[in-house]
């Protein structure tokens, strides 16, 4: 068991560095910060999703040599909880730094077309700053 | 968006027991493995979890609580979730990322932004649409129109004739698997 949980482990953690490394090598080649969003966000989670997988393998194994010791249960545990929260805020987080910059004013380069050109501040109304809405509107937005 | 009444005693109570339940749940997950209890907690964790559950219900009752609709408390939905982010959807993120990974290598990319029409009906679905979106490598949610329910989507790879046209469906965002669907099906 323990042999056939290391053959497991060392391709998920062959993957998850490959991906990982995808993520780099694509902020230093890819020509502006929209671009660059996608590989630093969305190619180092689905890496990490493997490299999570190799220690939530690795967990398993020591659970059993241990003779089912208590720890390895919560490090597994904890690994997969990481997953889920490094999903969710990647996504999150990528939507708001794009949406952000677009705000800001920054424009894809090289873009082949923006149909957000224009749009964005009439049609997805909202206001430059939270100081110009009364307050019963800013919770609405909010909630 | 649900327009009920969010107000009063009955719903003040479910939302507490709501939050109460959730911080429970991910306290035990956090601690699974510290002790005998069910074999896998220990005891002094199962109180201090009750106690610190409560703290957190009353602080945040009012946040979580106005967001979570009776019909996402389903278990049947949350399998279905399940069922949904580790089987159709992880392959649609391994085949994005392959793709991805290509690019960034070859170099070869046709950004710009798009304008999609998800006819989702709901906030839920709408917010794991515009996630499952942003989370497929290549697809990224840059502005979403909560009225209109269409989503802005910058594309590291515009495919040769979508440029043209005004808006897109969101199914053709995706590879293979239909994402969209999935969606609607479990959250609508």
């Amino acid at each position: 068991m323990g042999v056939l949980l290391n053959i497991l482990m060392v391709p998920a953690i062959l993957v998850g560095l490959f991906f990982n490394t995808m993520g780099v090598l694509g902020i230093l080649r890819f020509p502006d910060f929209y671009t660059r969003l996608h590989a630093d966000t969305k190619a180092t989670t689905f890496g990490s999703v493997f490299t999570s997988l190799a220690v939530i393998l690795w967990a398993f194994k020591a659970w059993l040599a241990s003779g089912h010791d208590g720890q390895f249960v919560n490090l597994a545990v904890h690994a997969g909880f990481a997953v889920v929260v490094l999903a969710v805020t990647n996504a999150t987080g990528a939507h708001a730094l794009a949406r952000s910059a677009y705000r800001s004013g920054l424009k894809p380069k090289q873009a082949v077309v923006d149909r957000m050109d224009g749009v964005g501040a009439s049609a997805v109304a909202v206001p430059e700053s939270p100081e110009a809405l009364p307050a019963a509107a800013i919770r609405e937005e909010a909630s | 968006m649900d327009v009920e009444e969010k107000t009063g005693k009955a719903f003040y109570m479910a939302a507490f027991a709501t939050t109460w339940v959730f911080a429970f749940a991910v306290y035990l997950l956090l601690t699974a493995g510290s002790g005998a209890v069910l074999g896998l907690w220990a005891g002094g964790e199962l109180k201090l979890g009750i106690l610190i559950a409560f703290v957190v219900a009353a602080a945040s009752s009012s946040i979580f609580g106005k967001e979570v609709s009776g019909r996402m408390l389903n278990p049947l939905r949350w399998l279905r979730m399940l069922g949904y982010v580790c089987g159709g959807f992880f392959m649609e993120m391994a085949k994005a990322n392959w793709d991805v990974a290509q690019r960034v290598l070859t170099g070869r990319i046709r950004p710009g932004i798009v304008r999609v029409e998800t006819g989702m009906r709901t906030d839920t679905g709408l917010v794991m649409l515009a996630n499952s979106i942003t989370l497929t490598p290549g697809t990224l949610t840059v502005e979403v129109d909560p009225v209109a329910r269409e989503l802005f989507v910058h594309m590291l790879q515009v495919p040769e004739g979508m440029e043209a046209r005004t808006s897109i469906e969101a199914r053709e965002l995706f590879v293979g698997y239909d994402c969209p669907a999935a969606i609607r099906r479990m959250a609508e």
